[in-house]
């Protein structure tokens, strides 16, 4: 498999899964404002923060409200993590590589963007939403579930599956995030912090993972942030849970050639992650965690493309 | 209101579906009577459901202009353009020809040079061509080959018999739509399939690759044949990918290729391999930075030694284009005869030589009469077409044929045949040229048929789809009934 080609892969399954993920990370906020009481308010500002978007976002973050936000994270083309800009990368990178996928999926991904595209300019309302989330995140569903049921499991699948759970793996962390203190910080001070508000946040941010059920199932304790936070980042099976997607790109590294650099970054990574005290965190500031972990994220994406991608000087400008 | 083929009138022109109004040619009579038994309602899904089929199969090319690349959906007609097997069969024999013929100039231009020391052809022609490649002087391609793709631009003139009006041996493109165009017909008009003995168009793949895989350094059942691309921003790159994806070969570009000890590899996942057939869609110069374009960033430096070395297979073969040049064209029958000792099947649209002096007065006294073509331009660029321009566009054009005669020729305006298309619901007659693709490796073959191209705005003559024509599926069809 082409170096270039691996390239392109990994960053469609990373676009693609930013779409949904972008998709669940706005729709914890309008979630989250359904069900809280009158008087608290949602930082909206926060979630382009946590997004990793405020470097492109030129204005007041603090002024920020819902509309704007909302432009800037769905239909904002200036900035490289909003939906559309993820999805028209997604399409990009699905045009360089339709030869070596079914053939179908091009089509789910172009008829996506095409959806997003007449869509968005008028889909950004409260009202709208919510129908136009929830299709981004089937859809890609659909993406996932037809690459697993019909393209054959070769590099090419492996690179497409890394780009995923990683993209995944920094998001989950990032939705912690936003049920961590940032976005309710001025609120809860206001109000007395309490317990009811807290599990209305945490069960939002379940919801929007869809992680509720299985949550309730394999916690079997009412919801409280100890053990969502443990779930989201600790637990081995649950799909989006950020140790599932590292033990994920483990298994993917272990099908292809030359993956010993990765796999021991990968490895590290790991054990911070295993190893961490979520309740002791969570009193002194799991915020700092989080931070490092999407830091190492970050390594574990620096040594794939040094083992497999082309050499930077190599790639045409 | 459906299609009555009564009110269809092709005018003076030969028309390929009725021989004159109310009466279809023996081998469209049943596409015309399906098509007049179509509802308007009924004619405007189909085409909305081509529309779809286009949109989501993502069928595009790409379009340069000041504001930046757009992809715009394949422009197609739903009405096919029949041609008979028979009238196939012999036309299938000419380009097989042509190509056989050409292939032998181009070896020949760069060795013996026979051609001109038998005074056939005068010396300057390829002296002064821009086309020529001197690094490409004593090169033997494997089996003498140098043009393995040849797609040439076929049209009917009013007497009804096809001519050649140009060979692109360069880097013909057109051939993934010819199949695309098939697979939405197929779609939209499934029942006519079951009536029709249609020549199917599938085979282009297999017969590409086998073609390729002929000129193998390394007598591999399988060689690495590659498919190398300018990349996504070019306008056929739907078609570079499409190729790599039907045949089942990577699909490369510059960077992913590397030159060691004058063999190619490309970077892989696994590390370097090594590539025995490139099927390249850039032009020479941009071939190898050391030899052409130093500032080319879509080639592979040492490209052109491991070539010369014999390590790698370069389809076409660099210099190749020393025959796709209209001035060269115009001796085309000339070699059939030299270089075949055969008569030409296929006939040349008769032309004028600036380079000659008698000729090219006649030229000029004539401007409002004929096309003139520059020598070295494709897609319809830089073209006269006197009867349809004004007199400064003629003063203009005659200051540059005196200026530089060997890099024009001028032909009469042929008057194309039409094909209908549907113009708001009804049928009404556009002009068609054809373009088959001929491959030539161990054997010879054509397509069966081609891309027909048509001219969407009526009068219009001009079919290049980077210049609003469209396009529309080419059926073969035998006069026996199914």
């Amino acid at each position: 498999m082409l170096s270039r080609v691996a390239e392109r892969v990994y960053w469609m399954g990373r676009y693609m899964e930013r779409c949904e993920n972008v998709a669940r990370l706005v729709d914890v906020n309008t979630k989250l404002l359904l069900d809280l009481p009158r008087g608290v308010s949602v930082g909206w500002g926060t979630l382009i923060d946590i997004s990793g978007g405020s470097d492109f976002y030129r204005r007041d973050l603090d002024s920020a409200d819902e509309r704007a936000v909302m432009r800037f994270l769905l239909a904002d083309q200036n900035n490289p993590s909003s939906l559309i800009s993820s999805i028209t990368c997604a399409r990009e990178n699905a045009r360089i590589t339709r030869e070596i996928m079914p053939s179908e999926v091009y089509t789910l991904v172009n008829d996506l963007y095409l959806y997003l595209k007449e869509r968005l300019p008028k889909g950004i309302a409260r009202g709208e939403r919510q129908a136009l989330l929830e299709e981004v995140i089937v859809k890609v569903q659909q993406f996932s579930g037809m690459l697993a049921g019909c393209m054959s499991h070769n590099d090419a699948y492996g690179f497409l599956r890394l780009g995923c759970n990683l993209e995944r793996a920094d998001m989950t962390s990032r939705i912690v995030d936003v049920g961590t203190r940032r976005i309710l910080t001025k609120a809860l001070t206001e109000i007395e912090a309490n317990e009811p508000f807290e599990n209305i946040l945490w069960m939002s941010v379940l919801r929007s993972l869809s992680g509720y059920q299985m949550y309730r199932q394999h916690v079997l304790d009412r919801v409280n942030a100890e053990d969502v936070v443990m779930f989201l980042l600790q637990d081995p099976l649950f799909p989006r849970a950020v140790e599932h997607c590292l033990s994920e790109l483990s298994e993917s590294f272990s099908r292809l050639p030359n993956s010993d650099d990765p796999q021991r970054v990968l490895v590290s990574v790991k054990r911070q992650l295993k190893t961490a005290d979520i309740p002791q965190l969570l009193e002194s500031g799991l915020e700092e965690h989080i931070e490092s972990i999407q830091a190492s994220i970050g390594e574990v994406h620096s040594a794939i493309a040094t083992t497999w991608f082309l050499p930077q000087a190599q790639v045409a400008p | 209101m459906q299609i009555d083929w009564r009110e269809y009138d092709g005018g003076e022109f030969y028309d390929e579906l009725i021989s004159s109004p109310g009466y279809p040619r023996k081998v469209t009579r049943n596409l015309a009577k399906y098509l007049s038994g179509l509802s308007s309602e009924e004619i405007t899904a189909r085409r909305h459901s081509a529309e779809l089929a286009i949109k989501t199969m993502g069928i595009s090319f790409t379009i340069y202009s000041e504001a930046g690349n757009i992809d715009r959906a394949w422009p197609f007609d739903i009405i096919p353009r029949v041609i008979s097997h028979k009238e196939w069969l012999k036309t299938e024999r000419g380009l097989i020809q042509r190509l056989a013929a050409l292939n032998c100039f181009i070896d020949d231009i760069y060795n013996e040079q026979n051609i001109i020391k038998d005074k056939i052809m005068p010396a300057e022609l390829i002296t002064d061509s821009v086309n020529f490649r001197p690094e490409c002087v004593g090169m033997k391609p494997p089996l003498g080959v140098w043009a393995h793709i040849c797609g040439s631009d076929l049209i009917r003139d009013k007497d009804g018999s096809f001519y050649v009006l140009e060979d692109n041996l360069r880097v013909p493109s057109g051939v993934s739509y010819m199949m695309e165009n098939r697979r939405v017909t197929k779609r939209i008009f499934p029942e006519l399939f079951e009536n029709h003995n249609i020549l199917p168009v599938t085979e282009y793949p297999n017969q590409l690759f086998d073609t390729l895989a002929a000129i193998s350094p390394r007598p591999l059942e399988f060689p690495e044949v590659v498919v190398l691309t300018p990349g996504i921003y070019n306008s056929a790159y739907f078609e570079h990918s499409y190729l790599a994806q039907q045949m089942g070969v990577e699909l490369v570009e510059g960077s992913d290729l590397v030159v060691e000890d004058d063999y190619v590899f490309m970077r892989t996942i696994n590390g370097l391999a090594r590539v025995d057939v490139i099927y390249r869609r850039i032009d020479d110069l941009f071939l190898d930075p050391e030899v052409f374009n130093a500032d080319s960033v879509l080639g592979v430096p040492g490209l052109m030694r491991a070539w010369q070395k014999g390590n790698v297979a370069i389809a076409n073969a660099p210099g190749a284009g020393v025959a796709d040049d209209k001035v060269i064209y115009t001796f085309v029958p000339d070699m059939i005869k030299y270089y075949l000792g055969e008569e030409p099947i296929l006939p040349n649209v008769p032309s004028y030589l600036c380079i000659d002096e008698e000729q090219r007065e006649y030229v000029l006294a004539n401007l409002d009469k004929l096309v003139v073509k520059p020598a070295n331009e494709s897609g319809g660029y830089g073209m006269l077409i006197g009867p349809q321009a004004s007199q400064k566009e003629r003063d203009e054009f005659a200051a540059l044929i005196k200026a530089s005669p060997r890099n024009y020729m001028a032909q009469p305006l042929i008057a194309l045949s039409t094909n209908p298309i549907l113009e708001s619901k009804n049928a009404e007659p556009r002009h068609v040229d054809l373009r088959p693709f001929v491959l030539q490796g161990r054997t010879s073959c054509v397509t069966a048929g081609g891309l027909t191209r048509v001219a969407m705005k009526k009068g219009s003559y001009v079919v290049n789809s980077s210049q609003g024509g469209g396009s529309q599926d080419t059926w073969i069809v035998s006069e026996e009934e199914k």
